[in-house]
């Protein structure tokens, strides 16, 4: 135990010493948000510049009721024939020209041809399909007797609100189901990074030790199983510091910039944190309804629910990149092929957790956040949203099982792969040593 | 009572068997040579020694027990292959691994405190590995070797990479070890520093024990009754068709005695002749020349 424990502090101080792991503590985050709010700024500078000049070539006069006040593409008309404006629109500075045949007033199919020197995107003619069925309805409305306002008057305006809230805003129902997924968007990413940086940690580790050497010094005086999970525990002691450390600061400094900005601006900035959520959703909401609502989630439940699907993801991912690690041979070019039966699992957890996002209750998402190899990114993501008790517990159990067993297979590779030098091990051996006695 | 007792070791790999019923012993403050090819076994017994692996079958005894997991702590085993961690501090390291070895913080800083005194080495406390020369680093690999005194020293090639200054001193403390009472273990293919320092030694082949005993019980009975003459003058060639001459140079000629013949005859024969003899020497077989002879058969 006591050697475990030397084992323990050395890759953990190694680590924590280290003044890189101070600066990536702090900058983290910071890092995190400017990327995302760069990509915020980059998809929204982009949505401005991907508006398309069209020129509408319009024989079925559908279009006099137009309203091109609104965003997005402009539009513009000709009465030229279209033999000689299909030569000159794209010198004239139009990206799209779309020509509406005539229209007999009753087809209820329509093809309505465009011309593009490039080609356009999906999203551009998507829009401009919408635009046109939008102006062959209005144009079918005006024609026939029916009065425009009574169409009017059917519509209602429709807002969902969630019957639990027990704020007095009647907005808050919805605000809580957007902090809930930014929140779930933003653990289930941390713990797919986590699983990543710190099991390549481990297996960078394993592979040191493989390869000068020393790992014979160290498994004459202590166990291989000893110096492997001293190895991922200290490691893991590592990303559970720096956790711990963005979890105290994190909710410090929105209560700092609560206190700062009051309830003076706008939050749609915070939304532009999570690509998930579209801004116009958060508009009308003040910063201290976020802070209110972002306190009220179940921080009991989620925090150590958090923290546990941390370790398990962990230590079940991590063990795999130990076994990888001491499967290596001294060429370390050669591990690409054992760490991609590793990785898939992840990026498969990883884009459930998106779907999750949308549909946290989807059969797909309760299967995700269950199966142990996608439970520590996926439930993490469905914490925010309640989800039933036992199925959380399920999954704990479930992972912790899965853990403890691959653990143990991974102790078997990694003993007998330490001591193998030059050629890399393949799978198939890999299989033969968990099974050898 | 022998230090270490290698009773019938056997060790498989998948189908290949890398030592095949190995059997020796080590005594106490000797310094025992671990012989062989490249491939012949030696690591692997070393490892099985050290508690790395375990052996398929057979018994190793250290102190008349067997191997247990106490044991590790009474050993030091340095690998052909040296290793430490590149990017620690020499001061660190050395802690870290002498408290793995089983010495508390104290008892290990007090140790390694006076190796690196020994070693001239102070200095180095906070310098990182990878900033040392590699003789430094050497150095430092030796004293992670010996600093929780251990009964039992295995050194597996440890003269590699060093240079003449350093190899003497590094042979120095391994005499001072012996001469302590510490037994010492030496693995290597280099024939010529066996002869230097060990007393008895092991020669392993294909995972056998093929050879096993004292350095001069030996060549004493692998020597084939050569005697290496240097005379005065010349030396008359009737006289020479009597002999059985191995090799000649100038004025020195190697003889190679009949059977039943002895040293004293041949050296009478000389005499009688007339020939005037400035040195009289038999050869002995080097451990080189049995090594090959034994390992080629």
């Amino acid at each position: 135990m006591k050697k475990l424990w030397l084992i323990i502090k050395r890759e953990y101080l190694i680590r924590v010493k280290k003044k890189s792991f101070l600066l990536i503590t702090l900058l983290a985050p910071l890092a995190f948000a400017t990327l995302t709010l760069g990509m915020g700024f980059i998809s929204g500078y982009m949505a401005t510049k991907s508006s398309k000049k069209v020129i509408v070539k319009d024989d079925a006069g559908i279009f006099k009721s137009f309203n091109s006040a609104k965003k997005g593409n402009t539009y513009d008309f000709t009465s030229l024939p279209l033999d000689s404006i299909v030569n000159t629109y794209d010198k004239e500075g139009y990206d799209l020209l779309v020509h509406i045949p005539d229209y007999d007033g009753n087809s209820k199919k329509i093809k309505v041809q465009y011309y593009s020197q490039k080609k356009p995107g999906l999203i551009t003619l998507e829009k401009i399909e919408q635009r046109i069925s939008e102006a062959y309805k209005n144009y079918n409305i005006d024609k026939s007797d029916v009065d425009k306002e009574l169409i009017k008057s059917f519509s209602v305006d429709v807002s969902l609100e969630n019957a639990k809230s027990n704020s007095k805003n009647d907005k808050t129902g919805k605000l809580s189901v957007i902090i809930a997924t930014a929140l779930a968007g933003a653990m289930g990413f941390l713990l797919y990074m986590v699983i990543f940086i710190f099991g390549t940690q481990v297996m960078r580790s394993v592979m040191e030790e493989k390869i000068n050497r020393i790992v014979e010094i160290i498994i004459s005086s202590v166990k291989p199983f000893q110096l492997m999970v001293g190895k991922v525990v200290g490691v893991g002691a590592v990303g559970l510091t720096q956790l711990l450390i963005w979890i105290i600061f994190i909710p410090v400094i929105m209560m700092i910039a609560n206190l700062i900005f009051g309830g003076g601006i706008d939050s749609s900035n915070i939304s532009e944190l999570q690509g998930q959520i579209n801004p116009d959703d958060l508009k009308g909401f003040n910063f201290s309804q976020v802070i209110n609502e972002f306190f009220a989630l179940n921080w009991w439940v989620i925090l150590p629910a958090f923290i546990l699907f941390f370790l398990g993801g962990y230590f079940l991912y991590s063990s795999l990149f130990a076994a990888v690690g001491s499967a290596i041979g001294d060429d370390q070019g050669e591990s690409q092929s054992l760490i991609m039966p590793i990785t898939i699992p992840v990026i498969f957890a990883m884009i459930i957790m998106m779907n999750t996002l949308n549909d946290p209750d989807s059969p797909l998402a309760v299967f995700g956040s269950i199966f142990p190899l996608f439970s520590p990114i996926v439930m993490p993501a469905r914490l925010p949203f309640d989800p039933p008790i036992w199925q959380v517990i399920l999954s704990l159990v479930l992972l912790i099982a899965t853990c403890v067993l691959f653990i143990w297979m991974s102790a078997k590779i990694y003993r007998a792969g330490i001591l193998m030098y030059g050629k890399k091990l393949s799978i198939k051996e890999m299989g033969k040593m968990i099974f050898k006695k | 009572m022998p230090v270490l007792k290698i009773d019938n070791v056997v060790k498989r790999f998948h189908n290949k068997t890398a030592v095949n019923g190995a059997s020796f012993e080590v005594n106490k403050g000797k310094i025992f040579g671990l012989l062989g090819p490249n491939g012949a076994g030696k690591t692997t017994l070393i490892r099985i020694i050290t508690s790395i692996l375990k052996a398929d079958e057979g018994v190793v005894y250290l102190n008349g027990e067997k191997l247990n997991e106490f044991h590790p702590t009474q050993i030091g085993y340095m690998p052909e292959e040296r290793g430490l961690y590149k990017k620690m501090k020499v001061g660190e390291q050395l802690l870290y691994l002498a408290q793995l070895r089983g010495m508390s913080y104290k008892d290990a800083k007090k140790a390694i405190v006076e190796w690196m005194t020994k070693f001239e080495m102070q200095d180095w406390w906070n310098k990182k590995i990878e900033e040392l020369s590699k003789g430094m680093q050497q150095k430092v690999q030796f004293i992670v070797t010996v600093v929780h005194s251990p009964k039992l020293i295995i050194l597996d090639e440890p003269f590699t990479g060093l240079d003449p200054v350093n190899t003497e001193l590094i042979r120095k403390e391994i005499m001072k070890l012996s001469d302590n009472g510490t037994t010492i273990i030496f693995s290597t293919h280099r024939m010529e520093q066996v002869e230097e320092i060990c007393e008895d030694i092991v020669l392993i082949n294909a995972g056998k024990v093929i050879l096993d005993g004292k350095v001069a019980k030996i060549k004493e009975d692998f020597k084939e009754n050569k005697y290496k003459v240097e005379f005065a003058g010349e030396i008359n060639n009737d006289l020479l068709s009597g002999l059985e001459v191995e090799d000649r140079d100038g004025s020195s000629f190697v003889f190679k005695l009949n059977e039943g013949q002895t040293s004293n005859d041949l050296l009478k024969i000389l005499l009688d002749n007339g020939v005037s003899v400035k040195s009289f020497n038999e050869i002995l077989p080097s451990l080189n020349d049995i090594f090959i002879k034994l390992v080629t058969d």
